[in-house]
């Protein structure tokens, strides 16, 4: 059944062009919509269970002799996942019914590409196959990419999808071999399996390659430092598309794989930097960057980027629990993941919710530029309530569930920076001071988010549309996030039992008790963290008035040296360089071709020679030279010599028949008459041909070719003639066994019936081969036949035929 | 337009039935001496390239008012053919038998299937070269 949870959107989706086509006056959301919806409540049917007698797992075989299973794994990390999926998905249906018009879009592609999303997503979250995970993964790319260039008339989403593209793909990729190094190392694709060889993993070489491959994989995907660039420009997706993949689910794949992987990697120095450092990182340039945005979406992207940053972070410093073990030690920062899958809940919940408010401003405005906007609140008061209750639980405010996620994260940030491991004494007040910062920052994009927006003066005529409320079936999905805001906020503890202690059970296995317990409340007393939001508060209230002040600094940083530029001058030269490269070495000219052959040929066969290096020219083996053959080999080498020097075409020609004959009185004197026939009849006529084609050439041109490339060619044929005689005289020196022409001798008479040895060979034991070659002449002559006879007499047959066409 | 090559003519006329001779004695020689189809065909080819080459290549298609093609295809056809005889005897491809039979005027005889394949390799040759002077010469 689990397995019908993961395909039925996928299968659903092929049936929805029909539903399309069948129903045209009846939106083709409405068709979608019962999946998710149905999904979600058949997932949520499996809470207690999870909570209850652990995971749930089906397997069904793929491709087992590859150890390749289709194996489902559903425990607390996989359903609260999966429950994100399938809840913010039907929302997201339900809100692309009244965003999307049936008649002016290709809905029908549209919710295919979001099936195809939501299936592999599930897939991805519940596949305890890695392999499997991985064609998951980049089906989720494949269908993200789709649906960034919905709009693919406008460069900019093409733009956009490249770009995520391309990111997501090479991280992808990279997660695939650090897949293959678990493998190599543990035997097995299943992460229960590799989960529980932790410490064959832990103890191998291929531990560090594997972790970074990995994690390169899990931060493209999840936006993070320096990968967050294609996050923003996937804005040109429709808005349905940025809150569903672009806030609440892809992007927190990669944060899946971190925290999936964790009981694998954890505990280790290096993971532990590199997941914290680097969401850190992200934490901050994310919020830094948001507030210079001036389109909403935009402003939205980077919040997203910061937001993962943050999650990530905890994820990192909740890391180093495993490290301590079990115990009281780890409490500490066992605390910090539940901050992250808290925050990862409630980021969804109000992420989601601004991206719809968003979508409903540029509905009813026609803009999303908040230079244009502004007034709209009394206008617009609902969605002014939902964007204030989204944007203040993102900002950290009381009585949102940001603030309670907020102050977990500054918990779990001081305790990092008391930790005595890792040389955190040196670097952990970073943490702090980074996330504080950061904070501040996040809290003033947010400020800018609700009142530049609804407050102010309302502007008309910046705006297209005389803006006014938006329908309620747009407002009604908002609005279920927004209440989740609220809820969560009040009564955070009421999401601890049944989906945090779970899937906090499954990113730290054998570290927490049986019965362990997370109380989250909303009123903890005067502590650190609380002074720190004060301090946020009223620093960004302060910076969010003095904004015009301030902002200058953002044109002061280097131009040239933001990430996209990096990225798009890379691409470019990339480009340039490869066609640089081709144009270099692809001349079109055969001899540059023959050069490289040669060159090659010489390179490799004499490294081959130098290598084996025992030839012995002992001339013990050779027979006598005679006078004969002395006096021929003399005539042949000065014929041969004299080719390249002589003028005239007709010279040239008889000087090869000379070779020729040369070599029919070799075959005479090292009594083969046979041959001596047939190459002096095959030399006859083709000196003849030669002298009837070349009959109608111009003479030849004394050639201008430059002194250099003409000593190439000295160099490469003087190479190559040593070189085959070199070969020739090693082959000679080193024969492994007897010929087999002894047998022919022996065998020709009694078998075949006759005398002369060549002729029974070629009709008889080896007949097949003549056969051949009597068809390769076959095709030669009418290859010939076909080349003079089937041409274009000029341009008058050309042109006739050109009218015949034109009258066709 | 041809000048009237008397004496080439004359000779060509007798010079042609030599080799024609020579060329078909080849042929047959090649199983016990030097010789064979290929060498055969080029010979006969050469015979005719002289005929061309003393009178024009009309005289030649007059003479010979063969299709060159057809021969190629007809010698290929006997090579293959004498192949897939083999398959009847329950013998594999191109499997070669001889005997020997004491036949009406030529007395004690050797006839070797081997000289069926000759003949189709004697045909192709004939018709190839045939048919690569012809294309070319008739070029215009």
């Amino acid at each position: 059944m689990l397995h019908a949870a993961i395909l039925l959107p996928l299968f659903y989706a092929i049936a929805v062009p029909l539903f399309h086509k069948a129903a045209k006056p009846i939106h083709t959301g409405w068709f979608v919509l019962p999946v998710p919806v149905l999904l979600f409540s058949y997932l949520i049917s499996y809470l207690p269970a999870v909570r209850g007698e652990g995971p749930v797992t089906e397997s069904a075989p793929w491709i087992p002799s590859l150890d390749i299973n289709f194996t489902v794994y559903l425990d607390g990390l996989g359903l609260l996942f999966a429950l994100l999926i399938s809840g913010i998905g039907s929302l997201v249906v339900l809100y692309s019914i009244f965003y999307l018009s049936k008649t002016k879009e290709a809905i029908q592609n549209f919710y295919v590409y979001l099936l195809l999303f939501m299936g592999a997503m599930h897939g991805v979250v519940l596949s305890d196959n890695l392999v499997v995970l991985y064609g998951f993964w980049e089906l989720t790319s494949l269908s993200s990419f789709l649906l960034i260039a919905f709009w693919y008339q406008r460069e900019k989403s093409r733009y956009g999808a490249q770009k995520s593209m391309l990111i997501t793909v090479f991280g992808g990729f990279a997660m695939l071999a650090g897949i293959v190094l678990l493998h190599i190392m543990t035997g097995t694709f299943s992460i229960r399996e590799i989960i529980a060889n932790a410490d064959q993993v832990q103890s191998s070489a291929l531990f560090v390659p594997a972790m970074l491959l990995i994690l390169l994989g899990a931060f493209t995907k999840s936006a993070q430092f320096p990968f967050h660039i294609w996050l923003p420009d996937a804005m040109e997706a429709p808005t349905p598309v940025s809150a569903y993949l672009h806030s609440a689910t892809m992007v927190k794949a990669g944060i899946y794989l971190v925290a999936r992987l964790s009981p694998v990697f954890a505990g280790a120095a290096e993971w532990f930097w590199l997941v914290s450092a680097f969401g850190l990182a992200t934490l901050f340039w994310g919020s830094f960057s948001a507030v210079k945005q001036t389109d909403l979406k935009a402003i939205l992207a980077f919040s997203t980027v910061s937001q993962l940053g943050l999650i990530m972070c905890l994820f990192g410093l909740g890391s180093a629990a495993v490290y301590y073990g079990p115990g009281e030690d780890s409490k500490l920062y066992v605390l910090a993941t539940t901050a992250a899958i808290f925050h990862l809940i409630n980021h969804a919940t109000f992420k989601g919710a601004l991206f719809m408010v968003t979508g409903i401003v540029d509905h009813e405005t026609g803009t999303r530029d908040i230079r244009k906007l502004g007034g709209l609140a009394s206008l617009m008061p609902i969605t002014f309530t939902l964007a204030m209750i989204g944007a203040f639980s993102m900002a950290g405010l009381p009585p949102f569930n940001g603030f309670l996620s907020k102050e977990m994260f500054f918990t779990g940030v001081l305790n990092a920076s008391k930790m005595d491991i890792f040389s955190m004494e040196t670097w952990g007040m970073l943490f702090p001071m980074l996330a504080w910062i950061a904070s501040i920052f996040t809290f003033v994009y947010c400020m800018i988010f609700v009142f530049r927006t609804f407050t102010g003066k309302l502007k008309p005529e910046e705006l297209d549309r005389k803006p006014h409320e938006a329908p309620l079936g747009l407002l009604l999905s908002p609005a279920v996030l927004a209440s989740l805001v609220v809820v969560f906020g009040l009564f955070p503890d009421i999401l601890s039992y049944w989906l945090i202690e779970p899937a906090l059970a499954s990113v730290l296995p054998g570290l927490l008790a049986d019965e362990f317990y997370v109380h989250i409340y909303f009123w903890h007393g005067w502590t650190t963290e609380l002074f720190m939001t004060i301090g946020v508060v009223a620093l960004g209230t302060l910076l969010y008035m003095q904004l015009k002040r301030w902002q200058g600094i953002y044109g002061k940083l280097p131009q040239k040296l933001t990430l996209n530029r990096i990225y798009d001058r890379g691409l470019f030269y990339v480009d340039r360089l490869s066609l640089k490269l081709t144009r270099v070495y692809m001349t079109g000219s055969i001899r540059d071709y023959l050069v490289y052959i040669f060159t090659f040929a010489i390179l490799v066969v004499g490294y081959a020679l130098l290598q084996t290096g025992d030839w012995d020219f002992s001339s013990a083996q050779y027979a006598e030279i005679t006078i004969y053959e002395a006096l021929l080999i003399t005539v042949l080498i000065i014929s041969a010599l004299a080719i390249p020097f002589v003028r005239s075409r007709i010279t040239m020609i008889i000087v090869v028949g000379a070779v020729g004959y040369m070599v029919t009185l070799f075959f005479v004197i090292l009594r083969a008459p046979d041959l001596a026939l047939t190459q002096m009849i095959v030399e006859t006529v083709s000196v003849a041909l030669f002298l009837l084609c070349f009959y109608h050439l111009p003479k030849l041109r004394k050639e201008r070719s430059p002194a250099t490339f003409r000593l190439t060619n000295v160099l490469i044929s003087v190479g190559v003639g040593a070189m085959m005689t070199l070969v020739a005289l090693t082959a000679n020196d080193s024969r492994l066994f007897e010929s087999i022409s002894d047998y022919y001798v022996k065998e020709s008479y009694n078998l075949a019936g006759g005398k002369n040895i060549v002729n029974v060979i070629l009709v008889d034991f080896r007949g097949f081969d003549t056969l051949l070659e009597i068809m390769v002449l076959g095709i030669a002559s009418l290859g010939i036949y076909a080349l003079i006879r089937l041409r274009h007499n000029g341009k008058q047959q050309l042109l006739s035929q050109d009218r015949k066409g034109g009258e066709r | 337009m041809k000048t009237n090559d008397v004496i080439l003519q004359a000779a060509t006329k007798v010079v042609v039935f030599i080799i024609l001779t020579v060329s078909v004695f080849l042929f047959f020689a090649g199983h016990n001496h030097p010789g064979g189809g290929f060498i055969g065909g080029l010979m006969t080819a050469a015979a005719l390239v002289l005929l061309a080459l003393a009178f024009d290549l009309k005289t030649v298609r007059e003479v010979l008012p063969f299709n060159f093609h057809k021969i190629t295809a007809i010698g290929l056809l006997i090579a293959v053919l004498t192949g897939i005889g083999s398959f009847v005897f329950d013998a594999p491809f191109l499997s070669h038998t001889f005997a020997y039979k004491v036949l009406p005027l030529l007395g004690k005889t050797e006839l070797a299937t081997a000289v069926l394949f000759d003949l189709g390799v004697y045909l192709a040759v004939v018709g190839v070269t045939m048919t690569i002077i012809l294309s070319i010469g008739e070029d215009k």
